[in-house]
């Protein structure tokens, strides 16, 4: 009796974890499972992929340890053969299939690391919109330097178009993700990240910032709000004749330590606005660049794209 | 009048000021205060002093080393019992702590667990069965290693300080700029976190040095680097790599200081200088670090795996291959930290491939321990529980280790409360859990007696149920978009997540209540729990051919080594009494509180710059030289036990 009642104990606790996690997560929304985005959606992929290459290993690891812990406890009488030193053989199959599986993800990771670079351009026949973005404490500056609009903490996006980000920082480093589309990158000050994404399904998606810049570090989200071309072009409309105007002059006011509640929208009133933001953390350079592009971000290697 | 060239910045707006700071700063000093008053109404002093303050015995230094990390894991257990029941709580508007408060608990939490925990408890471990293993008389320089112990003592010393005073580190706990640089942060709070790494990593590069000195000269005679135990190499890989490594941490936090103290641009974006700079010099020395930490824990379980299979270590040359093998690797790795910087396709891919070769040494030692079970004859003891806990949770963390290697899932996971749950899968999962291992194995060969086997087994039970709920969810709430560090959210769908999150590290507490009160309980029955023989596990190597506790000088006669696990065979082919004549003098390197003077100097030095009391920094670097300067012109630092003393000791206590 007593030996049932512990050989139960490790199937209890087991499907009582199992119950548990159902119960947590039978009624939420997982963004990274549940893509909207076509990067996003391959990075699914990818994962699931790479999780089903790990269980090649970790299987048989659980199940060999579970199979010799048991049979070979001591009191049982299985075979003892305490001068066995190793096995040529035995070592060569656990170095061969760890090196053939990595070698195997090694491979996927090459192509990948391309084919999702966050800096590569997403084709498309839908034209590219252009977004510039600033992190500020704690807010983002979303700028639409083609549009001629600006938006503090909302990202208006038309459906199915690709979207061409590039991201600075007016504040420590910070970095902007939107889990349902996919890919992070860090925004840093007097320095430009580049990142694409698209936005394949009508909706609303929270977008976060993930590396700690101060205070107000938790509240800093904004919604990315996915639209029809249409109505992304009469937001565009209706934004640019609005009488909030953005310029260098209000954004320092804008760039004050604090966080808003509700998204904020502005007409464009300065299209060099996300240079001179950049340019803000170069006035001490030994050679000041007239020009802030040429100072692009100097970790990213351009070959191969 | 103007006292500032006196208390350098200090004003009265750092004392502290709401409740639960106030709580620790009334709360410590009284404890401490207590203590004192304890020893002195007790007159323990001399004790103190004599036997534990002053002394250069690596046991005894690695006891105090294992009580500072055990009285940190309780401090930075409760740092992370307030982090998850803030966000427990979260979405009901409650709020336990400011999000000040709450910043700078974690950046707490992650300093003290990495360097007064982890590194604490390695070092106590390495201390107290190192020399033992090898067959070694001490470590190769017992001096330093009390400067190394005092200087780590000081650095836990300053991070508490700021509990009371000044307030802490905001940052994280690898602290990027620009947030800790002047321009966001100019309080004392990064010069805390600063000082306090620096301080006590000095220190670690100096124990480096040594052990690596002490394995490389002092093995017992006959005990050939292929003979040595597993351990042995494994500690030998891990302080290679801290002497590589620790420098360049010195080097990082003395330019993060030179951009505060100075104004200098190493790491700001004006000025000429970079951020990106920092967040690569911090991992350079990082990502080894981990690998620092977690191959000495590797090599406990060989050794318990050992044991309690009685039998050899399956493939020792394949064990010590892979160890190289991580060593190197472990230092091309370090880009993968940071995918989400901006660099291109191709260094990512390197970066993440390097990554996940690491997995197949370390999948190699996974299977080599399996098969040390394979026809063995596997005693259950507490020390082989945690390591049936550690193989499963971290091969959980192998597993979510090499999903992050690959760059384009790293971008939809980094910084993310997935991150935090994958870390905390291997640094708990791994190296605490081997420490612990290492905890119940080795306690008998310093105090005399077994720990209660029994709660060291429900510890283990507990810490790994605990585990399970604690993390579990962080990785779903990662995916759910839920980042790292946050005090607050706004989807109340995270909230039952977080909820099972705080009982898991409620469940992990009662794993260490469990572990303190089995301590205490067999310091009770420590007559009936006693190791008679110096051997209660039946062991293979040579610490267990000493009585317990292992005398000061650890062996009376230099073993002489012809095999890998010596002690094994040396009991099946009978062991032959030692002659009066097999005693010889030997000489010991007598006690002295140069250590603790040049720990104090460094201490107050540290508070110095942390102030910007600029004659106390002065008066304390002019001390600290001084006194290392009178040591080195010291030639009594050494005594000699003759071969008759050494004879009467070691009969009485084999006896």
């Amino acid at each position: 009796m007593k030996r049932l009642v512990r050989l139960s104990i490790l199937p209890l606790a087991i499907s009582g974890f199992i119950v548990l996690f159902w119960l947590l997560l039978k009624d939420v929304t997982i963004d990274v499972l549940q893509p909207t985005g076509q990067i996003a959606q391959e990075q699914r992929t990818l994962l699931i992929f790479t999780l089903a290459l790990s269980a090649l290993v970790v299987l048989p690891v659980f199940t060999l340890l579970s199979i010799f812990a048991y049979k070979y406890r001591e009191g049982r009488g299985a075979d003892y053969t305490p001068e066995q030193e190793g096995s040529y053989k035995l070592e060569a199959l656990w170095w061969g299939i760890p090196i053939i599986i990595i070698f195997v993800l090694a491979l996927i990771t090459w192509s990948t690391s391309n084919s999702l670079d966050p800096y590569k351009k997403i084709e498309s026949n839908n034209e590219t919109v252009s977004v510039q973005v600033v992190a500020l404490q704690w807010k983002w500056l979303f700028i639409y330097p083609d549009h001629g609009v600006a938006s503090v903490n909302e990202l208006p996006m038309p459906v199915d178009h690709p979207v061409h980000f590039k991201l600075a920082a007016d504040a420590p480093m910070s970095a902007f993700w939107i889990p349902s589309l996919g890919s992070q990158v860090y925004s840093m000050n007097g320095m430009s990240s580049e990142l694409n994404l698209i936005a394949n399904k009508i909706g609303e998606y929270k977008g976060y910032n993930t590396n700690i810049n101060g205070q107000g570090y938790a509240e800093m989200q904004f919604t990315a709000r996915v639209t029809s071309h249409d109505e992304f072009e009469r937001w565009v409309e209706q934004t640019r004749t609005s009488e909030e105007t953005l310029t260098m002059n209000n954004y320092e006011t804008l760039a004050n330590p604090d966080t808003i509640e509700e998204p904020l929208f502005y007409r464009l009133g300065d299209t060099q606005l996300y240079d001179k933001i950049l340019a803000k953390y170069m006035h001490s350079m030994p050679h000041t660049p007239d020009q802030p592009e040429t100072h692009d971000h100097s970790m990213h290697q351009h070959g191969g794209h | 009048m103007d006292w500032s060239w006196f208390i350098g910045r200090f004003s009265a707006e750092y004392l502290p000021s709401d409740p639960a700071t106030i709580g620790a700063a009334i709360g410590m000093p009284l404890g401490i205060i207590a203590v004192l008053a304890a020893i002195t109404y007790f007159k323990k002093w001399s004790y103190l002093w004599n036997e534990w303050i002053t002394t250069v015995d690596a046991k005894k230094i690695g006891i105090m080393y294992m009580g500072i990390a055990i009285l940190m894991l309780l401090r930075g257990g409760a740092d992370a019992l307030m982090l998850r029941a803030q966000t427990a709580v979260a979405p009901s508007g409650v709020e336990l702590f400011d999000t000040d408060t709450f910043q700078q608990v974690f950046t707490a939490h992650g300093s003290i667990m990495i360097f007064f925990v982890a590194m604490g408890a390695m070092f106590g471990l390495i201390n107290i069965a190192l020399p033992l293993l090898l067959g070694a008389r001490d470590v190769a320089y017992p001096f330093l290693n009390s400067v190394s112990f005092w200087l780590f003592f000081a650095g836990m010393v300053i991070i508490n300080i700021s509990l009371v005073v000044g307030g802490f580190s905001n940052g994280g706990w690898l602290g990027y700029p620009p947030l800790t640089g002047l321009e966001y942060n100019p309080g004392p709070g990064v010069d805390y976190w600063i000082w306090a790494l620096q301080i006590s990593g000095i220190g670690s590069l100096l124990s480096g040095i040594n052990f690596t000195v002490t394995i490389l000269k002092h093995r017992a005679p006959g005990m050939t680097l292929m003979k040595m135990p597993i351990f042995a190499w494994s500690v030998l890989v891990s302080m290679v790599l801290v002497m590589l490594a620790f420098p360049v941490l010195t080097a990082t936090l003395a330019m993060l200081s030179l951009d505060r103290l100075a104004d200098m641009h190493f790491f700001t974006s004006d000025g000429g200088g970079n951020p990106m700079l920092y967040v690569n010099l911090i991992w350079a020395w990082g990502h080894p670090e981990v690998y620092i930490l977690i191959l000495p824990a590797f090599g406990i379980f060989s050794e318990v795996i050992a044991t309690f299979a009685r039998k050899k270590i399956f493939g020792y040359v394949t064990m010590v291959a892979a160890l190289l093998a991580i060593m190197f690797l472990s230092f091309v790795v370090w880009q993968h930290h940071f995918f989400t910087m901006g660099a291109g396709a191709n260094v990512n891919a390197f970066f993440g491939i390097m990554t996940m070769i690491i997995a197949i040494p370390t999948g190699v030692k996974l299977f080599n321990w399996i098969f040390t079970l394979y026809k063995g004859n596997i005693r259950f003891t507490a020390p082989m529980i945690w390591f049936m806990c550690f193989a499963f949770s971290f091969t959980i963390g192998g597993v979510t280790g090499v999903l992050m290697a690959v760059p384009a899932l790293d971008f939809q996971v980094h910084n993310t409360m997935f991150l935090v749950a994958h870390f905390h899968n291997v640094i708990i999962g791994g190296v605490l859990f081997g420490f612990f291992a290492g905890i119940y194995y080795w306690w008998p060969k310093v105090f005399g007696f077994r720990l209660h086997d029994a709660s060291g087994k429900l510890a283990a039970y507990l810490w790994l149920g605990g585990f399970i709920l604690a993390f579990m969810p962080l990785y779903v709430l990662g995916l759910m978009g839920a980042v790292r560090r946050i005090d607050t959210y706004s989807d109340p769908t995270w909230q039952p997540l977080f909820i099972v999150s705080a009982i898991g590290v409620g469940v992990i507490a009662l794993g260490v209540v469990t572990m303190v009160l089995g301590a205490i309980y067999s310091i009770w029955k420590r007559k009936e729990l006693a190791d008679t023989d110096g051997d209660p596990w039946d062991g293979r190597t040579l610490e267990w051919s000493v009585p317990s506790p292992a005398p000061h000088y650890n062996f009376a006669i230099t073993p002489q080594v012809t095999r890998r696990d010596e002690w094994w065979y040396q009991k099946k082919n009978g062991i032959k009494p030692p002659q009066k004549s097999d005693y010889v003098d030997i000489h010991l390197p007598k006690n002295t509180a140069a250590g603790v003077y040049i720990a104090i100097a460094a201490g107050l030095a540290g508070m110095g710059l942390i102030w910007h009391i600029w004659w106390l920094v002065a008066v304390a670097l002019i001390g600290l030289i001084w006194i290392v300067l009178q040591r080195t012109f010291n030639d009594d630092t050494e005594y000699t036990l003759t071969a008759q003393q050494l004879y009467e000791l070691d009969r009485k206590a084999s006896l």
